[in-house]
This record gives structure tokens, sequence and C-alpha cells, in this order.
């Protein structure tokens, strides 16, 4: 091989005038993402024209739930604000404000599902019941994710040793959070008017 | 490109090869865990090769349960142990075969081999960048298919043996680990590496996608883009937004499986027993499988249209007729894809108004697939044809699909699929559109870019002999079955000795098995050219062998990772002047002259 690999990622990574390719490639895997949801709340709509099927009420703490990350997504927004005026300082402190949010949001999620369990609304009892714990759940995984997503991200701007300029992944990461944030709230008004 | 990289590329170039030994990599770096998308490509091809003559095997072995219920053969049960005792398949172990048969060709060769393979190699190499969007994941979509494969294949070894429910796993079946061996362990295996599947596929899907929409080089606009990656980006779409829903139907079954729910289960009585589920329905399941099972016909048909499309216009030395069309109809296809899932499931319960929406959203996709047809056929109208092995695979891949595709006109209405519907006329009809044609894509593929591929070519007579033999084969194959399926033969029965009405075709179905295992030879014909002519083939000496436009026949024979040793080419034109102005061929990266009609 006569070139250098360095050099090309360089070049691979350049973005011209386009939008960044990481950028892009979130988009397209918020499609994928919104695509399982929509798959399983069609289910749900299904299902729930077919006999045995219970309604419920939203546990009280998945409103409080929805103020946590709502109040995040404020955060994280800031904080690429912050970023992007190079106040490192309050940006690290930002990412730290949201990450919080983000571990409080999954808190008050299982204090939900504890609730919801202890009521009598356990995972088989029945259908509706089922699809509660699972398209929350697999909500709360992709949250999880951004939780990690999160960690390194405030573990970074904490660093010393390492210089933090590049506002990619930092972007990057708050369209993922805004995304999770905005699909909480359509599956929470979902399960709350269609019943 | 910055001026860095510009000098440092000059300053390699200049001092040749002395002067990169501080960049060597690895073995590791370079053959395994490699970011290179042509590496990834052929560990995506060799993959697929292996999985391949694996699910052909099993058809093969199946097919002699077929061909002679009656006898016995003790080379059987060496193969297989105790699931052939005495040298006869069991009836357990036949469904297995069936189901990983299926399991196997739809998703591991034919989406993840084909995809995988031609969607890694051809994407930056066509559209001129150094590799994809993000090596990285394209590494990890790789990764995540073998061990999706390593799942899959451990299946093959447990006691109670792989997953038996068939292909498209319907509960209450797959739902219930009491139900049959093939629903037990092997089950839970099937659906977590399905999953790992899905993942690795959607991994796959937006690297290219996202390369495709961001990465081309200069003046490469959508409208010159080869068909390949047109057929290629519409493949990618399908998947991003069709695998998703798949995971979901399986994340709930996996729930039913094992944490008692009833997603999919009602009023089930197992052996005089009442099971506790309630409320379930296994035809949501239907709709959540064929949801994705419909637009994977398209993910498994639209790469190897693609290619075709190329090839075709390459070896006839003539521009692709219709070029926009032909883009219009992929995605006409791809939006359709989207809207007929439910013509599987007319004798499932479907509401009939229901069913005559899906029956004309059904036939419309016709309209797309004439068009397709119409222009390849007019592509090589008076063409200057060169039967290249490519070619003829090519040529096939259309008569199959016309072959196949008639049929499916016969299945989307659903007053005749009440008849037809799990009889070998379906059998026949998707064998011949999607299984046998998406191979036939995939080996034109495989002839034209392996010289891009390994700087060599695949032996040229055994190439012919493999086109003949499969060709005929496959036709004498699937042929019959229509027969058999007009009569009401049913698809996944063991033994049909037993039926007055199905017994007259013994004779057919020895015939068909015997065309079977002469048609698998020919493939290990195949392979063994593939894998001699790797290290002894003939060497490629030219740069653009084929005399092709594109790209990819711009880079050095052997291109390293980065693809272009110096600047990636400019763009002036669309990939397919051919015979124009007097010219033979045009690459795309020659400006256009000034007497010259432009593009």
């Amino acid at each position: 091989m006569i070139f250098d690999i360095k050099v090309m990622e360089i070049d691979i990574i350049q973005p011209s005038n386009k939008i960044h390719p990481h950028k892009f490639t979130l988009w397209v895997g918020i499609g994928s993402i919104v695509m399982m949801f929509a798959g399983l709340t069609s289910a749900y709509i299904v299902k729930r024209n077919q006999a045995n099927w219970q309604t419920f009420d939203i546990p009280v703490f998945f409103w409080y739930s929805t103020i946590v990350i709502l109040l995040s997504s404020i955060s994280v927004q800031l904080s690429v604000n912050a970023f992007k005026k190079r106040q490192m300082d309050k940006y690290a402190r930002l990412m730290t404000i949201t990450l919080l949010l983000g571990v409080l949001f999954i808190v008050t999620q299982c204090i939900a599902f504890r609730d919801f369990w202890n009521a009598g609304m356990t995972l088989q009892a029945n259908v509706s019941f089922s699809f509660l714990y699972v398209i929350v759940g697999l909500h709360a995984l992709h949250v999880i994710g951004g939780v990690i997503a999160l960690t390194v991200m405030t573990l970074k701007a904490f660093s010393t040793t390492r210089k933090n300029d590049n506002v990619v992944p930092v972007e990057v990461i708050s369209t993922y959070w805004h995304f999770v944030d905005m699909l909480w709230i359509y599956l929470l008004v979902f399960l709350w008017m269609i019943k | 490109m910055s001026t860095a990289t510009l000098e440092a590329m000059a300053h390699h170039e200049e001092h040749g090869d002395a002067h990169h030994d501080h960049h060597q990599e690895t073995f590791i770096t370079k053959y395994v865990f490699s970011q290179d998308h042509k590496t990834i490509a052929k560990q995506f091809l060799v993959t697929g090769i292996i999985w391949a003559i694996i699910g052909g095997l099993f058809s093969v072995i199946f097919r002699f349960q077929l061909g002679y219920p009656e006898s016995t053969f003790p080379w059987l049960e060496d193969l297989l142990g105790h699931w052939a005792k005495g040298g006869k398949l069991q009836p357990e172990f036949y469904y297995a075969l069936v189901t990983m048969h299926g399991t196997i060709l739809v998703f591991f060769v034919l989406t993840a081999g084909l995809s995988g393979t031609f969607a890694n190699f051809l994407i930056p190499l066509q559209i001129g960048a150094r590799d994809m969007a993000s090596p990285m994941l394209n590494m990890l979509s790789y990764w995540f298919f073998f061990l999706a494969s390593v799942i899959m294949m451990s299946s093959l070894f447990v006691q109670t043996g792989p997953a038996s429910g068939g292909w498209t796993i319907y509960p209450p079946l797959s739902a219930l680990g009491d139900a049959s061996m093939g629903s037990k362990i092997g089950m839970d295996l099937w659906l977590v590496s399905m999953a790992m599947f899905v993942v690795s596929s959607l991994l796959g899907g937006l690297n290219y996608i996202t390369t495709i929409l961001n990465m081309r080089t200069k003046g490469m606009s959508m409208t010159r883009m080869p068909l390949t990656i047109w057929a290629l980006f519409f493949t990618a779409v399908l998947g991003v937004l069709s695998f998703p829903v798949l995971l979901s139907g399986a994340i709930l079954l996996l729930f039913d499986r094992n944490l008692g729910t009833s997603f999919f289960l009602s009023d089930i009585v197992v052996a005089g027993k009442i099971l506790p589920n309630e409320g379930g329905s296994a035809i949501l399941f239907q709709h959540l499988f064929w949801f994705l099972g419909h637009p994977e016909v398209y993910i498994i048909l639209l790469p190897a249209m693609g290619m075709s499309s190329e090839i075709l216009s390459v070896n006839s030395r003539k521009p692709i007729f219709g070029y926009m069309a032909m883009v219009g109809s992929l995605f006409a296809i791809t939006i359709l894809a989207f809207l007929v899932w439910a013509h599987h499931m007319f004798v499932t319960g479907l509401n009939p108004f229901l069913g005559s929406v899906f029956v004309l959203l059904t036939l419309l996709i016709a309209v797309p697939s004439a068009i397709k047809v119409f222009n390849w056929l007019t592509t090589l109208w008076k063409g200057n044809i060169r039967f290249t092995p490519a070619m003829l695979f090519a040529i096939g891949f259309v008569s199959l699909f016309i072959s196949g595709g008639l049929t499916g006109i016969f299945l989307g209405n659903s007053a005749l699929d009440i008849h037809l519907h799990d009889t070998y006329f379906v059998i026949a009809h998707f064998h011949i559109v999607m299984g046998v044609a998406s191979f036939f894509g995939m080996f034109a593929g495989v002839y034209h870019w392996y010289p891009k591929m390994f700087g060599r070519y695949l032996n040229t007579t055994l190439a012919y002999i493999h086109f003949w033999v499969t060709i005929i084969g496959a036709y004498l194959i699937f042929w019959p079955m229509h027969y058999e399926g007009l009569a009401g033969m049913p698809r996944r029965y063991y033994d049909f000795s037993n039926w007055e009405s199905f017994k007259m075709f013994g004779g057919l179905n020895e015939f068909i098995s015997l065309i079977a295992l002469i048609v698998f030879a020919v493939q290990l014909l195949f392979v063994i050219n593939f894998f001699y002519s790797i290290w002894k083939g003939r060497k490629v000496t030219t740069q653009n062998p084929w005399e092709a436009n594109t790209l990819e026949w711009t880079t050095p024979i052997r291109p390293g990772h980065g693809n272009w040793p110096g600047e990636i080419p400019e763009v002036h034109r669309w990939p397919y002047d051919y015979a124009k102005d007097g010219k033979d061929f045009i690459p795309q990266d020659v400006p256009v002259g000034a007497d010259e009609s432009k593009h």
C-alpha cells in the first residue's frame, strides 16, 4: 500500500458542506428505532380490539418520569450551547446534570413498574399489561444506552489529559437524547389516550 | 481533500513502497478485524458461501426423503447419527432441515451474503469514497453476523435439534417449548441468532445509506450513480425500516416462550391440559413477521436487479435503457414492498375486503417489474453482446425473474391463492423468482467483480459448465413443482406415498431429487473454482478488464485500503456512455469533450 491510513481517515471524516456522516447515521438509526416502536404500538392497537383486554391507568410515577426527562432535554441542549461557546466548565456541569437526570428517569420508571406490579397488574395477568412492560421497558433500554453514552461524555468532560474540541459527538448524543425524550412523550400519550 | 493530505500522498507516491513499512498492519487488523470495506465484503462472501453449502446440502438431504420415501441410506446415518436412524431421515429432523434450509438461504446467504458482500464492496468503489461512513460500525456489522452464524450453527448440534417450525416461526408451534422437538432450545437459539442478525443488518444498512448520501465524490450526483448503487440504496432502506419490526415480533415471542405472557397465545390445549394463556393472537405475529417478511423478498432481489442491470449494460456495450425508469421502478417496488405483506395471509383469517385491497397492491408490483424487464430486454436488443460468464448469469437472472414473476400474478389473486396456498406451486414460485434468480444475480456479481476483489480471474470453462447446468437444472427442479402444486400437493409434508392423490407424483419427485443432487454438485464446482482462483487463477493484467465505465475500474488492479492511491477521481458523466460518438466506452472520470452532447 502506498499511502497513509491515518491521513485517509481525516479525509473520510471530512464533512464538506453536507451533514456530518455520523449525525446522518444517527438520523437513519432513529428512523429504524421508530419503526420498531411503530410495530409494537400497532400491535397494541390490533390487540386492544380483541377479547380479554383490560384497560389500566398510567402509573403516577410515569408523570414524574416525564418531568425528569423534559428537564434533562433542556440541560443537554444547554450543555451543547456551552460547548459551542467553549465554556467547558459549564459544559461539564450541565453534562453531569443531564446524566443524573437520566439516571433519575430510570429510577422513576422502576418505581412506576414496581407500583404497577404490586397493584396486581403483573406481566402475565393480561396482554395489555404485558404490552406496557415490553414497550416501556424497551424504551427504558434505549434510555440506558443513552445514559452509558452520557457517562462516557461526562468522564471525557472532566478529563484533564484529553483535549476536547470536537462538537460532533456532543451533538450526536444530544440529538439522541432529545429523540428518546420525544419517544417517551409519544409512548406516554399513546398509552394514556388509547385504551 | 486538505493540502496536508495531498502532500502526504504525493510524498508516499514519490517514495514508492520503501517508506510505508511503519504503517504495516498486522495479520489480525488486515484480515480478521479489518475495517477495510473490501476485506469486510470478502468476509461476508466467504461466510455466505459456507452457509450456502450447508443450506444447499440440507435441501439435498430432504430431497432424498421426498424422492425415495421408502428407501434407506446408510450414509445418512453416518452423517446425521440418530436423526437418520437406520438410514432413514426422522420426521422431526425433516422439519428441522426444511426450517434451517429456509432460514440459512433467506437470511444468511441471500441477505448477508449478497447485500453484505456487494454493498460493502461496491458502494465506496462505485461512488468514489475511500471507505464507508463508519468503518468501525461496518466491521461490527460483520462480527454481529459472525456471532449470529455461530449461534445458528451451534443450534444444529443441540440434542433436541435446531428450530423446526418453518422459517416463518409461526406461533403457537414456535411459542410453546413442548410443541415439538424443534420448539425447545433450538427455537431460543434461533431467536437469539436472528436478533444478532438484525443488529448486523441494521449497522450495515445505516452505513450503506449514509455512505451513499454523504460520501460521493465530486461530480457524482445521484442521477450519475450506477444502478447497482441505487439498488443497494433501496435495499438498505428496506432493511433499516423492516428489520426492527421483525425484532419487535421476536421480542414478544421470546416473552411468550420464556416469561409466560400471552401476546400470541390463547385457549390452547396441549395433551388434554388447558394452558393458562389467554387473550393472545397468533395472527398478530403473522402481521409483524410479514411486515418484515415481504420487504425481505426485495432485500434479496433488489441487489441482484442492480448488479444485473450494470452487467447487462457493460456486456451489451450499450447504455442501459431507461435509466430513470429503472430508478423509478426500484423506488416504486420499495414503497409497494411495505404495502403487500398480507398477501401471505389470505387464508389465515383476513377480512375479505382487506384481502382485496392487498390483491390490488400486490398486482401493482407487476408494473415496475414489467418496466424493469422491458428495459433489460431493450438493453440487450441489438447490443454487441459479450457472453462472459457474468453476462450469462445476468441474462439467466432476467429469464428466471420473468418465469417466477408471472406465477406471482397467479398467487397474488386471493381467490386463486386459496387453492394454491401452501402447495408446491408456492415453492416453485418463490424459489424461481427470489431464490434462484437472486443466486444468479449473486453469481453474476461474483464473476464480474472477482477480478477487482482478488486481482485474478475465475476459470471460464468451469464457469460455463456452472451456468448451463444450473439454469437448466433450476428449471427442471422447479418447473414440475407447478404441476404438483396445482394438483394440491402441500408443502412441508414428510412423505406423500400414503396419499392416493399424490402417489402419482412419486416418479416426478424422484426426478426432481436427482436433478437437485446434480445442481448441488455443480455448485461445489463453483466453490472449488472460487477458492482455487484466489491463489492460482489467471492474473488480471489490465486495470479495466471488462472495459466498463464505473469508478471501481479506475483503481489499481489490487487497490489498498483507501482505494485510490492519489486523489479520488472526479465524475463528469453518467456510467452508461457505451457506443457513444463512435467510441466503445467512455469512463465516468473522463471530462466531457467539446464535441459531445452533455448528460
